[in-house]
């Protein structure tokens, strides 16, 4: 079409966008199967949310995995399994690093460099117009496919909450969150039940002279250990047992009751869904505190009143610094929302959270939720990303029927998960479903023997 | 045909415990321009067999060489384990290379590990025709409740330190178990028609599975590694190792 000189044709080469633990996956997975690859990474190294050092990364000096190592790391590059059950986000970083080493991906990753938009060409090819992070001219050029791993844990989501200016302390998201002298001798109002929320809480209970919990709903907090062993494993050998959803949602209420007890007691509410049906929650040390006093449970926030906090029960505290820990929201500024199908609150409708309904060359990789680590997943769904490439390219009818078989695929098939319908849970999947799957996908696409 | 393994619960549920591992290494200086190679035999033999011969002479052609040494009463799963783990605290994507019943533990990690390219040496990895090779040549080492091999199962008759060899051996009950195969590596098999305890229709039928015919030694016993002509076999898979992985770049 537009077919200027300008425009650099890489051929078959595919457009990865983003150099953190997804895109370095789909990398890897890519030059497997054959294709050249140039992945853009606005940073100027790799690990993405887990580098301390990006701007927008979400970790703070005590982020540990909420999910277990073996849950966790790379189906075909392990930790090292003499690190503890619950790495500290610096070891995960030195893991991704040492897997970009590992296979050479360093090479084919321009760092510095944004991808400013990917729009489609007609024939399935991609122009993607990238300039240098530091400013400058930009570049244009076209790719066979794109492949966007920018993750979704940067763009801070930020509750509206009325008279913000008349409040006389200081409110911030939990992203600017980073140390814990940030607390130290300060009367600290934490808004949130996520897993960040829960472990600033416990923070702030460690450093700051008084600490507010907020939470919207009651939820099932978990332990990080059930008779001695990460509690993700102990949940997955009842998966493996195939026992029915009544039954585990019975068992695990039992297990709460016998390990972190009946929390209404320190006056946090009743969860008003069953077990399974919001993102897990794990903190051991959240029910220590409550326990201790140390962590007050309020309802939600109202708004700041004359100077301080009003609660929605109508009671006003007196915080001189308000976390917000409400999560972030995915972003993807350089694709056109129709492309990926989102909607007016910008939540896209994506195969597998993965496969553009109408654009079978563009894939997202890592927008994912999982009752589990999420690179396990990421893994997976760029092997299938980068297998059903391959197949397009060399068996295009076959990828034609594996494609009208797969779009005829129903939703609850690989997200059976019912739960509370917050943004929260977009992409909230259970891993044992999505990478069956994902298995199944992949089944498909094996070459006919 | 490569299989996915994606639901994982052996590892999700009980994790392999950790152990202290041997390796042993012989590295290139500098920066290598050739991938490194990892090594590993059956349970019972250690990392010194390859560190004998096979690493160093690795190292002189310019290829950084590891040899590991499995966990004593570990099982299959645990050696699969340990290889992959010692793989992937590798500065590069490794080779990996497999003897004996090492072999077999490499068939396993492929489907864990991309590994660069892979080579099964001597594979014992055929049940039935292991156990009748070893029957014919060592009835009553072999129908012991520990199995032994004998001298001449595993060395040529001009190996002078073959007793010390042996002495340093141990053999496992387990000498083979079926093998999976996934993955996208190359693999080489390489072996002896005069092996006694890999039977020549066994080396065909494991490299026919990798869509291969084996390299073939003859004259060389079981331990390629450590028998006379050593240097033959290892030139020849390095010599293959340098043709395949140029091509694929």
């Amino acid at each position: 079409m537009h077919d200027t000189p300008d425009i650099a044709d890489r051929r078959d080469a595919v457009c990865v966008i983003g150099a953190g633990a997804s895109g370095l996956a789909t990398i890897k997975n890519l030059r497997e199967h054959g294709f050249a690859v140039d992945c853009y990474e606005r940073e100027t190294s790799v690990g993405g949310a887990w580098n301390w050092r990006h701007d927008r990364s979400p970790v703070y000096a005590n982020t540990h995995l909420i999910s277990s190592r073996p849950l966790t790391e790379f189906p075909d590059f392990p930790m090292p399994d003499n690190w503890p059950d619950y790495p500290h986000h610096s070891q995960v970083l030195s893991y991704l690093e040492r897997y970009a080493k590992h296979f050479g991906l360093g090479e084919h990753i321009w760092f510095g460099t944004e991808v400013v938009s990917a729009a489609p060409v007609g024939d399935g090819r991609w122009d993607v117009t990238t300039r240098s992070t530091g400013g400058g001219s930009s570049r244009v050029q076209r790719y066979a496919a794109v492949v966007a791993a920018n993750g979704h844990n940067w763009a801070p989501a930020k509750p509206e909450i009325d008279g913000a200016d008349t409040f006389r302390g200081q409110v911030i998201h939990s992203a600017q969150y980073k140390d814990p002298a940030q607390l130290r001798n300060r009367k600290v109002l934490v808004i949130g039940g996520g897993n960040t929320g829960c472990d600033i809480a416990v923070e702030a209970a460690q450093q700051a002279t008084t600490v507010w919990h907020s939470t919207r709903r009651g939820y099932w907090y978990a332990p990080k250990y059930v008779m001695g062993r990460p509690a993700d494993q102990v949940n997955d050998r009842l998966l493996r047992w195939r026992l029915p959803l009544r039954l585990r949602q019975w068992l695990y209420r039992r297990t709460l009751a016998l390990t972190t007890g009946d929390l209404t007691r320190y006056g946090l509410p009743e969860p008003d869904h069953r077990p399974y049906e919001s993102h897990p929650i794990v903190n051991s040390q959240l029910p220590y505190y409550l326990g201790h006093g140390r962590i007050k449970p309020v309802p939600d926030v109202a708004r700041f009143a004359g100077g301080q906090v009003e609660l929605a029960d109508g009671r006003r505290i007196d915080a001189d610094l308000v976390i917000t820990a409400t999560g972030y929201t995915p972003r993807f500024e350089f694709l056109d929302p129709a492309l990926i199908g989102a909607d007016l609150d910008g939540r896209p409708d994506l195969h597998l959270h993965a496969f553009a309904r109408k654009h079978p060359t563009l894939a997202v990789v890592g927008l994912l939720q999982p009752d589990s680590g999420v690179l396990p997943l990421a893994h997976w769904q760029s092997v299938a990303v980068a297998r059903w490439l391959q197949l397009r390219r060399e068996d295009p009818v076959r990828a034609a029927a594996v494609q009208q078989k797969e779009s005829a695929r129903p939703l609850p098939s690989w997200s059976r998960r019912q739960v509370v319908p917050t943004r929260r849970h977009w992409f909230e999947v259970d891993h044992i479903a999505y990478l069956k799957a994902v298995g199944e996908l992949l089944h498909e696409m094996e070459p006919a023997t | 045909m490569t299989s996915y393994e994606l639901l994982r619960f052996d590892d999700w549920t009980s994790p392999v415990p950790p152990v202290e591992r041997e390796v042993l290494s012989r590295l290139v200086e500098g920066e290598a321009e050739h991938p490194p190679l990892l090594f590993v035999a059956g349970p019972g033999t250690g990392a010194w067999a390859f560190a004998e011969h096979w690493l160093p002479h690795a190292a002189g052609r310019g290829f950084p060489a590891y040899a590991l040494t499995p966990r004593a009463d570990g099982d299959l799963r645990a050696h699969v384990h340990d290889l992959v783990q010692v793989a992937a605290s590798l500065p590069r994507q490794a080779v990996l290379i497999g003897h004996g019943a090492g072999a077999l533990v490499v068939s396993h990690a492929l489907g864990r590990y991309p590994a660069r390219a892979a080579v099964l040496a001597a594979p014992a990895m055929d049940r039935w025709a292991t156990l009748g090779a070893a029957l014919k040549a060592n009835p009553f080492g072999t129908l012991r409740r520990r199995p032994r091999l004998n001298r001449k199962q595993l060395f040529g008759p001009d190996v002078a330190t073959a007793d010390d060899y042996l002495a340093r051996m141990t053999f496992e009950r387990r000498l083979v178990a079926p093998h999976s195969r996934a993955g996208l590596a190359p693999v080489l098999v390489v072996g002896s028609p005069d092996d006694r305890v890999v039977p020549r229709k066994s080396l065909d039928r494991v490299a026919a599975e990798y869509g291969g015919a084996p390299l073939m030694f003859p004259g060389m016993a079981h331990a390629l590694m450590l028998d006379t002509g050593w240097a033959e076999p290892i030139d020849a898979v390095l010599d293959w190792l340098t043709k395949e992985l140029t091509a694929v770049d």
